[in-house]
């Protein structure tokens, strides 16, 4: 049987990046993907930030099938009964962030890896990696062996191969989030008027406060082109040291029926609902993302971070794809597989902001996770603006008494203080 | 030996299929696949090869892209080779008018035998086959459960599924057997399968080579017009009784006897 250069598993962003950059080189590239396509098993909020990747994959961008450019982005803090919003626009937010359908980013992905040369199976699980004389020689997918020169794990957050290959733990509940989201169909002329938005331009919007009932989380709601993606993300071992918190969907139901969400997706139809497990964030990068005839990639190799303001996992699952095929080509060129050879793909990502991003952020997740985050603080910024606009029966303090007053019994102890503190993580 | 297997790609059964609303077509949404009963169809071609002798599979279909993807999946599964018939002159054909060219792309095949779904999953008509039998003039089996050929290859014998029962059918080849459930089950294709099927070559055969006027192929040819489709009538309200299970009992009594008039 003939060997592949590449086998990659999971046509995700990592996995078609990097079979795209293959193919493209003129090399034998298999992907194989679990789901009915690439795209169809995929949970992501989801808005990509392009400036980083230009450089990586020029050609593609100008046809890629964006959403709408982000231009505003909101912030919403909630308590039970209340919710303050900031908003930010800046006329610099051009071709910055995109809001992104995945099942329909990463079918068009696939179709360039396809025309390139490259395959794509799909509905095919990889349950083993082929092992010959110790050393990984291709994957075995429902008992067929696949050999392959190299292969390359792009398959997700759980990466079962990666572990297999003995370069990861399983996925730790601190890390992994669980995530709820609906795809909701209105038109474009009233997603424009409901987030005052012109044609293309798009609306980021964050929530966070009471709607995850103490669980560590937030939830989103991005527009895209003629739909909204709305969704919720609780983190399973903050959720897991909640006995009583209620279930997922009773949460997510609670979130969409709020004062502050219900107008934004009123006669929309619901046209996708999914659910499913992603990284949270806050996990260390794998630390050796190569072995003999194998590498790691994207959200399998624990590259995903949340930086408060956005969970980033996209941009670097398309760079380590990049890199990951970068490094075949050197090895091909070499006709050496083994770690020595594969090794500098540590290297490229060392180089690339895919880890010094992760550096930067990588105490993020032990400061957002702090409970008071999702629960005392916007539940107190709330109060404090309602003690604001309030005018009631008996006299009114002056404003800025009542703002002093709220800063003093909210922010002026020793816990607020080390929390502050603390944020200079992020 | 040469065994012809007729395909066709049909609506997954879970794509969303929706009657437009003048009633003019349906709406479906882009998820194909080889249909379930032709796959039995490739899959008895291929254990028959599989039983030795020199046996040759070809994969048949009429139409275009979509036909192409049907083919390369009886071709991932391991059939030799693969027909397309593929020429505007024949969109939009009925039963008739397909058999038609599907009979007269056969006439120069030199089959030993026609397998084919016993119908296909979204038009649910089952004629194809037994019309390019007709057509062949040669015999044909619907709803097959079990094929035994006999050594000589000259002739096999037949299990059909009828009401409560099995017919066994003793039939000189050639013949058009139509696959029914439980035939076989069909293999799923091996990766290495699908890649090569990916790079096969398909064979095009448009109206000139099959040698018939335009003027009995497509819509020219067809016998049949299909003039609207309707849409399962909407459900009507649930209505939710409340109170005890014996007033509840009670009332569903007196619905079923007035209302529905059931009992």
């Amino acid at each position: 049987m003939e060997r592949m250069d590449a086998v990659v598993v999971g046509a995700g962003l990592a996995g078609l990046t990097c079979a795209y950059r293959l193919a493209c080189e003129g090399m034998q590239v298999l992907v194989l993907e679990r789901g009915d396509h690439p795209g169809s098993k995929n949970v992501t909020g989801g808005r990509i930030y392009l400036r980083p990747l230009r450089p990586y994959l020029p050609e593609l961008w100008d046809k890629a099938p964006l959403e709408r450019q982000v231009t505003k982005e909101v912030i919403t803090m909630m308590s039970a009964g209340a919710a303050f919003t900031a908003q930010f626009t800046s006329d610099k937010f051009r071709e910055h962030s995109y809001t992104i359908l995945r099942s329909r980013f990463d079918k068009w992905l696939g179709e360039r890896v396809v025309e390139r040369g490259g395959f794509i199976v799909p509905q095919r699980r990889v349950t083993d990696l082929l092992r010959e004389d110790g050393r990984i020689a291709g994957v075995v997918s429902e008992g067929e062996e696949i050999p392959a020169h190299v292969v390359v794990a792009a398959d997700g957050a759980l990466s079962l191969l990666a572990e297999q290959a003995g370069l990861r733990g399983p996925l730790a509940p601190r890390h992994a989030a669980v995530a709820l989201k609906e795809v909701i169909k209105l038109t474009p002329p009233v997603i424009e008027e409901r987030f005052g938005l012109s044609p293309g331009e798009g609306a980021a919007h964050l929530f966070f406060g009471a709607i995850t009932e103490g669980v560590f989380g937030g939830g989103f709601l991005y527009t895209n082109q003629e739909t909204v993606s709305l969704g919720l993300v609780l983190g399973i071992d903050s959720f897991l040291r909640h006995p009583a918190a209620r279930e997922t969907h009773a949460i997510f139901e609670a979130f969409k029926g709020r004062r502050e969400i219900a107008p934004l997706i009123k006669g929309g139809e619901l046209v996708e609902y999914s659910a499913h497990l992603i990284p949270e964030g806050g996990n260390k990068p794998v630390r050796q993302p190569y072995t003999d005839g194998f590498l790691v990639a994207g959200d399998a190799a624990g590259l995903a971070l949340n930086m408060g303001i956005t969970v980033r996992g996209m941009e670097f699952a398309m760079a380590s794809g990049y890199l990951a095929a970068q490094t075949v080509k050197q090895a091909k060129e070499k006709g050496d597989y083994s770690a020595t050879t594969l090794a500098a793909y540590a290297t490229l990502l060392k180089e690339s902001f895919v880890l010094k991003d992760m550096e930067t952020f990588r105490r993020s997740l032990d400061v957002l996770e702090n409970p008071r985050m999702t629960g005392f603080y916007p539940a107190w910024v709330c109060k404090v603006m309602e003690d604001v606009f309030w005018i009631g029966e008996g006299p009114k303090q002056r404003v800025s008494f009542t703002i002093w007053k709220g800063i003093r019994q909210g922010l002026f102890n020793l816990r607020a203080i080390k929390d502050l503190l603390r944020l200079r993580r992020i | 030996m040469h065994i012809a297997v007729l395909v066709k790609q049909v609506p997954d059964s879970e794509a969303t299929v929706q009657v437009k609303a003048d009633g003019s077509g349906v709406e479906i949404e882009d998820r194909y696949t080889l249909n379930f009963f032709d796959s039995l169809a490739v899959e008895e071609a291929l254990r028959i090869k599989g039983q030795g002798g020199d046996v040759v599979v070809t994969i048949i279909t009429l139409g275009g892209q979509k036909g192409v993807e049907a083919l390369r999946t009886g071709l991932a599964m391991g059939a030799d080779q693969a027909v397309l018939l593929d020429d505007p002159a024949f969109a939009g054909g009925d039963e008739y008018a397909t058999a038609m060219v599907l009979a007269a792309a056969l006439k120069g095949m030199q089959v030993d035998m026609i397998l084919c779904g016993k119908e296909a999953f979204d038009d649910s008509s089952g004629v194809v086959g037994p019309l390019v039998a007709e057509f062949l003039s040669m015999p044909s089996v619907t709803s097959v459960v079990k094929i035994q050929l006999a050594p000589d290859k000259g002739s096999a014998l037949i299990e059909r599924e009828i009401e409560g029962g099995k017919e066994v059918i003793k039939v000189s080849l050639p013949v058009l057997l139509s696959a029914q459930k439980g035939l076989n089950e069909a293999r799923v294709p091996p990766v290495m399968g699908v890649m090569k099927a990916m790079r096969a070559e398909i064979k095009k055969l448009d109206l000139a080579a099959i040698g018939l006027p335009a003027t009995v192929v497509g819509r020219a040819g067809s016998k049949e017009e299909i003039l609207r489709y309707h849409r399962h009538p909407q459900r009507p309200a649930v209505t939710m009784l409340q109170g005890e299970a014996a007033d509840i009992v009670r009332q569903v009594v007196g619905l079923l006897k007035e209302e529905a008039k059931v009992i």
